[in-house]
């Protein structure tokens, strides 16, 4: 309510699809991360993290293997348990309290690595059955959303296979239209395209990058730098449990302060 | 590679022909199964030959002939009147009828037991999930025959009717079996049962009120308890229509024996208990291995779309366990069927057992068993059918 308040409060229309990110500065941070830890018995994944996240803003986090990315994320629609900290979605803080938790996860996507399509519904039952059992929604309604979804992800004539009939690539870009149909206003992205072979990559990203024009908010887990370079406000590098870079992508890859992130730049830039 | 003349195509065919026939797979199917079938024919009729001879070089008379006669035999337990003074065929009637009621309740309790014993086994309960999990290990590595030999000799040894161990409010314990009150008969007890069919149909009819009005409306609306009412509440409402009959039949001591009451036979229990506790250890790791089959990361997906718990396990868990489940289950009450014919080693009177007796007295030995095969086989046949064709109903489409 208040980024529309917001919105025409100010006057100058943007020249892009997507406003600047000092645009949406005055509109509060939709996704607040403050102080957060969490362990896994006496292991500790995350160092008091903390992370805002605006309307509208893409952030790319990146880091090696076991730097707790993964858990981060996960954090944002409890599928994990952080034990220290606060995060706040939508001015809603995450405890462990049953109807916050759902109320925020209905306003939340998520892609994971491996799809988790639903493998013994058909495509567009996939993609019909969380808006008709959490936003219930009529049969029609959500078939019609769903077409629309699938259309937007380039695969309608998919629509009554199997997820274990499709491509890697498309099982995918299905994960994606499955979250979208459930109109979240932030979606969150776990590796996407790690599981794909090379040439499925990019209309993995394509789909992704048309997502980010429309203003999707978005996080998104990926060491695909190309993505992070064209798409993201804001980027990120986590290593041990800590983000030990934050910045545009400018800063990031241009004059990286941390010399973590000049060797993980290195590192992954060599492949 | 294309070939436009068709002169040029019909010129290389007939070259290829021969080898491409011999290396070709359907070719090659098709000859495996004629030699297939060939070698079944010709053992078999060596075999039926064998057998013709012998019995005529016995002086056995062989048909189906004996089925008529009287069997001069009587039988403890029977679901139908019979005497000694009955035909040979009634006797295998009895026989079966019997082997099909201890096989039902079998599978009633197996399952029931199995599905019980699988969830715990992978509760998040240590104790519980511990217990479950001796439980399988000893009901499924001890032979059934012995189970059932087990609690055979347990029951035999409760004492007798004279001294019969009361349990309180349900009957007695003796070593004629197990002896508990009952609802005296009343005309009402059938309509009761109409009642109680009416229930289970008016339940399934209403789900699917349900989901249809789910999908118009988007409203969804939990059966669950509905369809709990309809079924209990329908045959308590027609007992209360009945003018709500609660005279009960007690079983009283009398002599060596109790009059009143319903009675089951040591001889079945022992069976019933040893056959369904083998087959729960089985079917209690068929479900664990089914719940544990949905990956974790699909019951991630659905949290994360906001899937309340019930609709999680109700949407994503159970359409993939079944189709886990229900194969290797099928092949657990096929063989809890045919285990039941165990029943001759502590003397129920089963198919096997009425059928041992038949031979005896006849020498009919191939008819007999020829009959018992037939009846095994199509009971298992059917069994299977049902279960596949259910299963084909929930599979999942791959490649
Ligand atoms: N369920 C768990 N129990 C115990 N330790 C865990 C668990 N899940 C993750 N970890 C540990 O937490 C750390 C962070 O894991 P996480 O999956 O967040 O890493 P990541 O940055 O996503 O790595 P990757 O790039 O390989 O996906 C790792 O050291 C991992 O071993
Ligand atoms: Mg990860």
């Amino acid at each position: 309510m208040s980024n529309i308040i917001a919105q025409t409060q100010s006057p100058s229309p943007s020249p892009s699809p997507s406003p600047s990110p000092s645009q949406r500065l005055d509109q509060g941070p939709m996704i607040k991360l403050r102080d957060v830890s969490k362990w896994y018995g006496h292991f500790q994944v995350l160092h008091d993290v903390s992370l805002d996240v605006r309307k509208g803003e893409r952030v790319v986090i990146c880091g090696p293997s076991g730097s707790g990315k993964s858990t981060l994320i996960r954090c944002i629609n409890r599928l994990e348990e952080h034990q220290k900290g606060e995060i706040i979605v939508n001015g809603i803080e995450m405890t462990d309290n049953v109807k916050n938790i759902e109320k925020i996860r209905r306003n939340i996507g998520m892609v994971f690595q491996s799809f988790n399509l639903f493998p013994h519904l058909n495509v567009l039952d996939n993609l019909t059955i969380g808006p008709m059992l959490v936003r219930h929604m009529k049969k029609k309604d959500a078939e019609e959303l769903a077409m629309q979804f699938l259309e937007k992800v380039r695969i309608p004539e998919q629509a009554q296979k199997y997820p274990l009939q499709l491509s890697g690539g498309q099982q995918q870009r299905v994960a994606i239209a499955r979250s979208l149909c459930m109109q979240p206003e932030i979606m969150l992205f776990d590796e996407p395209t790690s599981a794909l072979d090379p040439e499925m990559i990019k209309e993995v990203l394509d789909t992704m990058i048309e997502l980010a024009d429309s203003g999707m908010t978005m996080i998104c887990v990926t060491h695909e730098m190309g993505f992070a370079r064209t798409v993201a406000d804001n980027v990120i590098l986590m290593a041990d449990g800590k983000t030990v870079e934050s910045g545009t992508p400018e800063e990031f890859f241009g004059n990286p302060k941390n010399p973590r992130t000049r060797l993980f730049l290195e590192q992954i830039l060599k492949h | 590679m294309t070939h436009i003349d068709g002169s040029d195509q019909r010129g290389a065919k007939p070259r290829q022909t021969l080898s491409t026939l011999l290396y070709s797979k359907s070719f090659r199917t098709a000859v495996t199964q004629v030699v297939m079938a060939a070698v079944v024919i010709f053992i078999g009729l060596f075999l039926y030959q064998n057998v013709v001879e012998n019995l005529r070089a016995q002086n056995i008379a062989t048909g189906f002939g004996f089925l008529e006669q009287t069997s001069q035999f009587d039988i403890g337990e029977k679901m139908i009147t019979y005497s000694a003074r009955d035909s040979y065929g009634r006797a295998f009637v009895v026989g079966l009828l019997n082997t099909l009621s201890v096989s039902a309740a079998g599978i009633f309790l197996a399952t029931l037991i199995g599905f019980t014993v699988g969830i715990s086994r992978i509760s998040s309960n240590w104790l519980l999930s511990k217990v479950a999990t001796g439980y399988v290990e000893i009901v499924r590595n001890i032979p059934v025959i012995l189970q059932v030999i087990f609690w055979s000799v347990l029951l035999r040894n409760l004492p007798n009717a004279r001294n019969a161990v009361e349990v309180y409010g349900v009957g007695f314990l003796t070593n004629r079996g197990l002896t508990f009150a009952v609802p005296a008969t009343h005309p009402i007890h059938s309509t009761m049962g109409i009642a109680l069919v009416a229930g289970i149909v008016l339940a399934i009819l209403g789900s699917i009120w349900a989901r249809r009005h789910r999908e118009s409306t988007g409203t969804y609306v939990n059966m669950l308890w509905p369809s709990i009412g309809l079924v209990i509440g329908l045959p308590v409402l027609a007992w209360l229509f009945g003018g709500a009959p609660t005279a009960i039949s007690y079983p009283v001591q009398k002599g060596f024996n109790f009059q009143g009451g319903v009675t089951i036979s040591p001889e079945f229990t022992a069976l019933l208990i040893g056959i369904a506790l083998y087959a729960s250890g089985f079917i209690a790791e068929i479900v664990r291995a089914g719940l544990q089959a949905t990956p974790k990361g699909q019951i991630e997906a659905a949290r994360s779309m906001g899937f309340r718990p019930w609709f999680v396990t109700r949407y994503v868990v159970l359409p993939q366990a079944l189709r886990v489940i229900v194969p290797p289950l099928t092949s657990q009450y096929v063989s809890l069927i045919k285990n039941s014919s165990i029943a001759v080693v502590v003397g129920y009177p089963d198919l096997v057992n009425i059928g041992n007796t038949v031979m005896n007295q006849t020498g009919q030995a191939v008819e007999a068993i020829a009959v018992m095969m037939l009846v095994y086989l199509t009971i298992s046949l059917i069994t299977s059918t049902f279960m596949n064709f259910y299963n084909r109903l929930v599979a999942i489409k791959e490649r």
